[in-house]
């Protein structure tokens, strides 16, 4: 027995962490196969080959539901008996229609005359994807320290309250102005988060149970600040609103007036790189890991645990600020309610999984997603599916990605390590097993 | 063999001094103290110089019990004195290495409450609290979350997760409305409904414990993934079939209340507990058999020793996998059958994500209830009355602001888990897939 399939060891490693994969055998190869058949194995059985068939599956369950909740398909299917054909064309119909929609929301117009235009929804997707890439990069950085953060939410309206505050009520030049608010929401966000890092470092409150109160608690502050005259709220008016941005607080657009695309999406990008040095490259990101894989043995190696919590916290909430931040100065500067974080505090987390917790990985989510919100929002438009359609193929990518040997199973490809040919039955099922 | 043998080396020694050392907290004192201060602060900074009436009995009532008037600022400062007693006396019990019991946290609770309800009568339009309504209605919002609590007690005491209470609850919300509406009879309807509801549950906790115990895939992540599909897809169907049938599929006859005699008409308690709907009834049913059954039978023990330690559960012959399998389902017809009430029992018409959080608010009354049903079952009646006081005070007119009362439950929550709870252990081996070797 040896000792990484030690149920004590094992028991000590933190939840966070996949199963290791199991250690075979190398057993020899009868015969050398050729080069071909060894790089299709490996696309066959490689990471990128699980991903995109997990997200033709989820968009094949999706067109499932589409087709099934159509009308036309409806009306068709009653006398499916006298004429299939037209069951097919309406399935055809409603199926192909909104995914075109989707795609034409998402990337490319093609419907547009000229490329500028055409290429707009590209740019959107780009405008939805910067908040859930700097949100998702706090919840990914939370996971590899070990903990969860529930709290985008709380953490988004707090920021984005911050930032607006200082965006409308204070006069001065336009980079300065812009530089402070933002940096008055990230404090604000990290502060926020900060709270349930302490609280767990002194006291050992879950962050779980004080992430979730943090978000009402913030939802009701600010909700609270938004009617009060003097606070939040317009200056003569009723409604829980704020007034417009000031002009020199906004972010700029990137690529001219026609497009929505705003300096945000830069921070983002660089929020990528930040994090990615932080947990790669710097001491700080080490001791995050090391805590975030085995909390005892980070103590016993010398790392103050406590701290890295308060500091992972601390960073978190700066990064889900940060998209707080992107919604007021950036997506609706017209001034903003309490609906301003728009959902995307829960986005991040499905972001952050799908992204594997890792900087680069949640760069390519974010986009994916962001482009799924820009499309969504257009077939809702062009076809009538409603927009919770995206939710859903978004969730199934998810739990698809996850779990590697359901989408190895269904699509019969070869699991990785096995051996390409005489693969007895036995040893599938033992690999299936120790998955 | 060796590493384990060391670890136990280790880990004994320390035991046995934990066994021989009180620990000394001073979390008790230092929240009384912040709360004592913070009232002190509600009452000088607030005007409330009125009276504060105290409604005992409804109209209906068959026993009338004469109303309780208090002065405001009497009371108040009354409560005050003894809170500051109370704190100083869970001082001392801490120098003298004692623990703080229990009776006086609640104590301490029960005074708070009382400084806190005249206070905010004192000060409003009408200095009227109705408590029997008070209470009724705090039963009724923590139904749903009781049920969630229950759900998150046996699948995390069996070693799996479960973020996804939220989504069972949606699900079985959704599954009791489309299919009492189609039924549609007064009874039949709602009780088919809620089979239905607790089936659709155990659907949610299929894919749930498939993906958990099969593929051994992060807990945490299915449970969150999970409460994203069921909300998608509840959203998609709500929009896209029961909006434009509504008649046919969304109008779902609720269920009636049924009074027992006689316990119904016991002053403050009756209309409380026992004037309610058949899925309040069988709320009591569960939680008595969730605690017997954890606690008292071959089920519960070998539940939880699969959750506490899979490989001892193992050795022993306990099938580990198909333990937590069919009791995560178990846990999620729970709590789809709770979801049920947010439509047959409150609502009637389902509505697009219309459990608003509640499966995190029992998520977290689970936690706070440090995994134990009855427990479990208090932390979401605290939760139920707290938003159920901001109803009642904002009807009556108090002068706190709305949102801060709405804040008050999830800062309450916030002081006690960081507070009275501290360093909260759940069962060993949640969240950890069990592979056998």
């Amino acid at each position: 027995m040896s000792d990484r399939n030690d149920p004590d060891v094992a028991l000590e490693t933190g939840a966070q962490v996949p199963p290791d994969e199991p250690v075979i055998a190398p057993e020899p190869e009868p015969e050398e196969p050729s080069r071909w058949q060894q790089a299709l194995r490996q696309i066959a059985t490689g990471n990128a080959i699980i991903s995109v068939l997990a997200v033709l599956l989820a968009l094949l369950v999706g067109a499932v539901m589409i087709a099934f909740t159509d009308e036309r398909v409806q009306a068709a299917s009653g006398y499916f008996f006298a004429r299939p054909g037209d069951t097919f064309a309406a399935i055809w119909d409603s199926v192909s229609g909104a995914y075109v929609a989707l795609f034409q929301g998402a990337v490319y117009n093609f419907r547009r005359p000229d490329f500028v235009s055409g290429i707009r929804p590209l740019t959107e997707t780009l405008n939805f994807a910067t908040p859930l890439i700097a949100a998702g990069l706090g919840v990914g950085l939370a996971f590899k320290v070990g903990m969860f953060n529930i709290g985008g939410r709380g953490q988004m309206l707090l920021a984005a309250s911050a930032a607006g505050w200082v965006a409308f009520s204070f006069d001065m030049p336009f980079p300065l102005h812009m530089i402070v608010a933002v940096i008055a929401g990230i404090v604000a966000g990290a502060l926020w988060a900060g709270i349930a890092g302490l609280l767990k470092a002194r006291t050992g409150a879950h962050e779980v149970i004080v992430t979730i109160m943090l978000n009402y608690v913030a939802l009701y502050l600010v909700s609270w600040m938004l009617r009060t005259p003097g606070l939040l709220q317009a200056p003569g008016s009723n409604n829980p609103k704020t007034p417009p941005m000031k002009d020199s607080a906004i972010f700029f657009d990137l690529l001219g007036p026609q497009f929505n695309l705003h300096f945000g999406f830069v921070l983002s990008i660089g929020c990528v790189v930040l994090v990615w040095w932080i947990l790669d490259r710097s001491s700080l990101g080490f001791q995050f890991r090391a805590v975030g894989l085995n909390p005892k043995a980070a103590r016993v190696a010398g790392i103050n645990v406590n701290r890295m919590y308060v500091y992972g916290m601390l960073i978190a909430g700066a990064l889900v600020g940060l998209a707080g931040v992107d919604q007021v100065l950036g997506t609706v500067t017209t001034g903003f309610s309490s609906g301003i974080d728009a959902g995307i505090g829960f986005d991040a987390i499905t972001v952050a999984l799908l992204g594997g917790s890792n900087p680069w990985g949640i760069l390519a989510a974010g986009i994916l997603f962001g482009a799924f919100k820009a499309g969504g929002f257009a077939m809702q438009a062009a076809e009538g599916v409603p927009i919770d359609i995206v939710l859903v193929v978004q969730s199934l990518i998810v739990l698809f990605i996850a779990a590697p040997p359901l989408v190895r199973a269904i699509f019969r490809l070869p699991q990785p390590g096995a051996k390409p040919k005489k693969r007895t039955r036995s040893a599938r099922k033992e690999e299936v097993a120790a998955k | 063999m060796t590493a384990p043998s060391q670890h136990h080396a280790t880990a004994a020694p320390t035991e046995r001094a934990l066994d021989s050392t009180t620990v000394i907290s001073w979390k008790a004192p230092i929240s009384f103290a912040v709360i004592t201060v913070l009232l002190a602060v509600l009452f000088l900074t607030t005007r409330h110089s009125g009276d504060a009436i105290f409604r005992l009995s409804g109209p209906r009532d068959l026993i009338q019990i004469p109303e309780i008037t208090l002065n405001g600022p009497v009371t108040t400062w009354t409560c005050i004195v003894l809170l500051t007693g109370i704190t100083v006396v869970s001082a001392a019990m801490v120098r003298a290495k004692r623990r703080v019991p229990l009776w006086l946290v609640v104590i301490f609770a029960v005074i708070g409450l009382v400084a806190f309800l005249t206070w905010a009568a004192a000060g409003a339009r009408t200095p009227v609290i109705p408590l029997p309504g008070l209470l009724a209605g705090a039963l009724s919002l923590s139904v749903p979350l009781i049920f969630g609590a229950l759900c998150g007690v046996i699948s995390e005491r069996v070693g799996v997760i479960n973020i996804a209470i939220e989504g069972q609850l949606l699900a079985g919300a959704f599954t009791s409305a489309v299919v009492a509406s189609v039924i549609g009879q007064q009874w039949l309807g709602p009780i088919v409904g809620l089979a239905a509801a607790a089936v659709s549950g155990v659907l949610v906790a299929f894919v749930l414990a498939a993906f958990a115990i099969k593929y051994f895939v992060d807990q945490v992540i299915v449970g969150v993934v999970l409460n994203v599909l069921v909300i998608g897809l509840t959203s998609f169907l709500f929009s896209q079939v029961l909006a434009p049938n509504a008649a046919l599929l969304n109008s779902p006859p609720r269920l009636q209340r049924i009074p027992i005699p006689l316990l119904s008409e016991i002053p403050l308690i009756g209309p409380m507990f026992f004037r309610q709907t058949l899925i309040v009834y069988a709320m009591y049913v569960i939680i008595v058999l969730v605690y017997i059954g954890l606690f008292h039978t071959r089920w519960g023990l070998r539940l939880r020793s699969v959750g506490e330690h899979p490989q001892a559960a193992d050795t022993v012959g306990i099938n580990v996998a198909r333990t937590r399998f069919w009791n995560v389902s178990l846990a999620g017809a729970i709590a789809g059958f709770g979801g049920a009430f947010f439509t047959l029992g409150a609502v009637g018409a389902f509505n697009k994500e219309m459990t608003a959080g509640a499966g995190f608010i029992a998520l977290a009354a689970v936690i706070f209830g440090q995994w134990d049903p009855i427990r479990a079952t208090l932390a979401a009646l605290l939760f139920g009355f707290a938003s159920n006081l901001q109803n009642t005070l904002s009807v009556i007119g108090s002068p706190v602001p709305s949102e801060f009362m709405l804040m008050l439950p999830y800062v309450v929550t916030i002081l006690a888990v960081a507070g009275f709870v501290g360093k909260v252990r759940g069962p060993a081996s949640a969240g950890k897939p069990y592979i056998k070797s």
